[in-house]
């Protein structure tokens, strides 16, 4: 049913459909509205959920690993400064194999202190064994939740999942969402049946110590499942897509990308702006699309490298730096066309909450016909002098 | 075999350890001295003292460090440390 | 022979010999019963029960990280109350993960009022990174980082008084006890988990190898610190001391010569000085707990 929404409150909504057993969050901006909702949805008894006010971040995600390993459904929410907090316990999650599904309101990383909006929180924990889903709309927004439980929980993958979406200018922005309802996503999500749980019938250890003998073998086995999980995400996808009506069998979209010649890469928000620009560019004549990226972990090396293979040129726009190199996007956009002499540019863009219009994007489009890249789009003329 | 998914395991492997090979002296149990009244097995901090059909405090070698703290504990010195003969 | 042992603490884990740790953890579950589950931090009883694959604990057990233990037991025991489960949950910690690295997340677990039994092996340092001082250190202890030397005496300040903190946050039962008393011990967690709420437990836990003695000596050096008014055994209901083990008390150099790690206090010569501020700690315990037994003359 066609609902006008504000982000937040959507995304509780689809958490809710998906009756998390134990909740653990913190209260921190952009995030607040989510877990507000929640905390409402079961002191008013719409949420049968144990919903625990933990006193930190890093508490948020622990009492969830414990709350998973005895065998619930768990869920949280964070953003920047908190997922930083939760670091150490981002790679145990992983590296115990116990699936939490988070939303993560992406958010700019101090210093300097930034409500705002990137990427860079959720970018920054690439490598710590997480699935990591990318929302251009609410409508995605609640249905990767979904999604990310089914793949998130699935016995052959048992890792953590993070669903991003931008902080303030979805999660605070009202929009329609096409809800499901409670026995529509009891169709797509059955309750969660965990393979191994702290059970005293069952006596098990967890979280033990591994030797050189053993550690690699662990650490191929939690890269493997991440891997494997890209077929998983491609059959839940269509199921879904099957049963609800939008496909999420690909990890990528490509929009107007059939003929073009210069290909933008982007994730999130940015990609509705992006895709008018390419509307209007297109009438001037110019032959670009988009490639949007829904899941970053796994990486979709081969969707990606297929669906650019036939363009001239590649600008990527990256809401993150790996300070030093280059955007993370970007990186992974180089490897995944290795070999191929395609060039690509990296624009480092709309940090810390900064507007990206429609003419910055043709101005990223000018830039990259003009061969330059690898910068900072937009800065202000003074650190430049 | 398999891994323990996420470096899990089911319990009985420590067993496999056989820690008495740590020992350098060895508890010997006179049993015309003691009054089974439970202390060495009570303090042992491998937990490997059993009792026999009897009672007497019978200690599992194949666990046992040699740490000596039965010795000390025992009120009638109904145990002695012996170098241990390999 | 039936010499077969059966405890839910198993044999074959890599404690030092004569190891206090590996007497509390068999203690803890021989009281506790097999209806438990353990959330341990990362310390030495984690290590040495714990390699993969082999693990010491009959009990469901879950390591996560060295201070977020009680994060974990919060998590679980929600998980438990949802579920409909009746396990009780006991988290143990090192005084490090204990005392300072895990305050966070023990203080948010016991505001919150989780039914739960958090149990410190209290060692006095950081006996698995190779004797460093902690928050639970006591005052003039030489470790490895407050060594004693030429312009220092060891560690500079008392230990924290956690039992106090965490009776401030409303906890229903705390109490102290030591492995010199491992009757005492298994009746104090017997209690702890009958009492509903968030129970806390300090067990004095002398290390051999980080506090320099013999490991056959673990029992004497348990008693002598209490004997001496170093360590008091207590026990507080909703924030009130209902018992305290009573003593006929030694001067506190019965206690401290007996290890490496106040030997600075005798060696080169004796520090009349140093040692009298020791025995004042004592003195204030007793006075403070009333432990001192007046023989008749």
């Amino acid at each position: 049913m066609m609902e006008f929404m504000e982000g937040s409150h959507a995304v509780a909504h689809a958490v809710k459909y998906c009756r998390p057993q134990v909740i653990a969050a913190y209260p921190i901006t952009p995030q607040t509205h989510i877990v507000e909702a929640l905390a409402d949805m079961v002191a008013n008894c719409h949420l049968d959920a144990e919903y625990i006010t933990v006193e930190s971040e890093f508490s948020a995600l622990s009492a969830c690993l414990g709350a998973s390993a005895a065998g619930s459904r768990v869920y949280s929410a964070t953003t920047s400064q908190g997922l930083a907090l939760m670091f150490e316990v981002c790679f145990n999650c992983a590296g115990m194999r116990i699936p939490v599904v988070m939303s993560i309101v992406n958010r700019a990383l101090g210093a300097p202190l930034s409500i705002w909006n990137d990427q860079q929180d959720s970018i920054s924990l690439r490598d710590s064994g997480w699935l990591q889903f990318y929302a251009e709309d609410n409508q995605e927004a609640t249905d990767l939740h979904y999604l990310a439980y089914k793949v998130a929980e699935d016995r052959n993958i048992l890792l953590p999942a993070f669903v991003c979406f931008d902080g303030f200018i979805l999660s605070h922005t009202y929009e329609p969402v096409d809800m499901l309802n409670q026995d529509q996503v009891d169709s797509f999500l059955p309750p969660y049946s965990p393979v191994q749980r702290l059970d005293s019938e069952d006596p098990m250890s967890f979280g033990l110590f591994a030797s050189p003998d053993y550690y690699t073998e662990f650490r191929y086995q939690i890269d493997k499942a991440l891997k494997d999980a890209t077929k998983k995400i491609s059959l839940a996808g269509k199921e879904f897509g099957e049963m609800f009506g939008r496909d999420y069998s690909e990890m990528v979209e490509a929009y107007r990308m059939d003929d073009a010649d210069c290909a933008l890469v982007a994730m999130g928000s940015i990609c509705g702006t992006v895709k008018d620009a390419i509307d209007e560019m297109r009438k001037d004549g110019k032959k670009v699309g988009l490639l949007k990226l829904r899941t970053f972990r796994p990486f979709p090396e081969k969707e990606v490298r297929k669906a650019l293979l036939g363009v001239s040129r590649v600008a990527v726009l990256d809401k993150n730096i790996s300070l030093g190199a280059k955007g993370a996007v970007a990186l992974e956009v180089k490897d995944a066309l290795y070999g191929s002499m395609i060039p690509v540019f990296d624009y480092i863009i709309a940090l810390g909450g900064r507007d990206v219009r429609k003419k910055d994007i043709r101005s990223v489009v000018d830039l990259a016909e003009k061969g330059k890249g690898d910068l900072f789009y937009g800065l202000r003329q003074e650190v430049l002098e | 075999m398999a891994l323990g998914l996420g470096c899990s395991a089911k319990p009985g492997k420590a067993k496999e350890n056989r820690t008495g090979s740590w020992r350098t002296f060895r508890p010997e149990f006179m049993h015309e001295k003691c009054t089974k009244c439970g202390m060495c097995t009570q303090v042992c901090p491998e937990g490997c003292i059993g009792e026999d059909d009897l009672g007497f405090p019978v200690p599992d070698y194949d666990y046992c460090k040699g740490c000596g703290l039965c010795v000390e504990e025992c009120p009638s010195q109904a145990i002695e440390m012996k170098k241990e003969e390999k | 022979m039936t010499g077969e042992t059966c405890h839910l603490f198993e044999v074959g884990h890599r404690a030092c010999g004569g190891c206090a740790a590996a007497l509390v953890a068999r203690t803890i579950l021989d009281a506790a019963g097999k209806n438990t589950i353990v959330v341990s931090s990362t310390g030495c009883m984690e290590v040495f029960s714990t390699p993969y694959p082999e693990t010491a604990w009959n009990v469901p057990w879950i390591h996560s990280l060295f201070e977020n233990n009680s994060a974990v037991a919060s998590g679980i025991v929600a998980s438990l109350k949802k579920q409909g489960r009746k396990e009780k949950v006991i988290a143990i910690g090192g005084d490090g993960a204990t005392f300072d690295i895990g305050m966070l997340c023990i203080s948010g677990a016991f505001e919150r009022g989780h039914d739960f039994l958090y149990i410190c092996y209290d060692n006095e340092a950081y006996m698995n990174t190779g004797i460093q001082r902690s928050g639970a250190t006591p005052y003039d202890a030489s470790t490895t980082t407050s060594p004693a030397g030429k312009c220092s005496m060891g560690n500079r300040r008392p230990k924290k008084d956690l039992p106090m903190i965490l009776a401030a946050h409303g906890a229903p039962y705390v109490a102290t006890a030591s492995v010199a008393y491992l009757p005492d011990l298994k009746k104090k967690v017997e209690k702890g988990l009958q009492t509903e709420g968030p129970c806390y437990i300090q067990v004095h836990a002398p290390c051999c190898t980080g506090w320099g003695f013999e490991g056959e000596k673990t029992m004497n050096i348990g008693k002598l610190a209490i004997e001496t008014g170093l360590w008091v055994n207590y026990e507080m209901e909703d924030g009130k001391v209902t018992r305290a083990k009573k003593v006929v008390r030694k001067p506190v150099e019965a206690y401290l010569k007996e290890q490496r790690r106040f030997r600075h206090l005798f060696k080169p010569s004796r520090n009349e000085a140093e040692i009298a501020k020791i025995q004042a700690i004592a003195d204030w315990n007793a006075e403070k707990f009333g432990i001192d037994i007046k023989l008749k003359k």
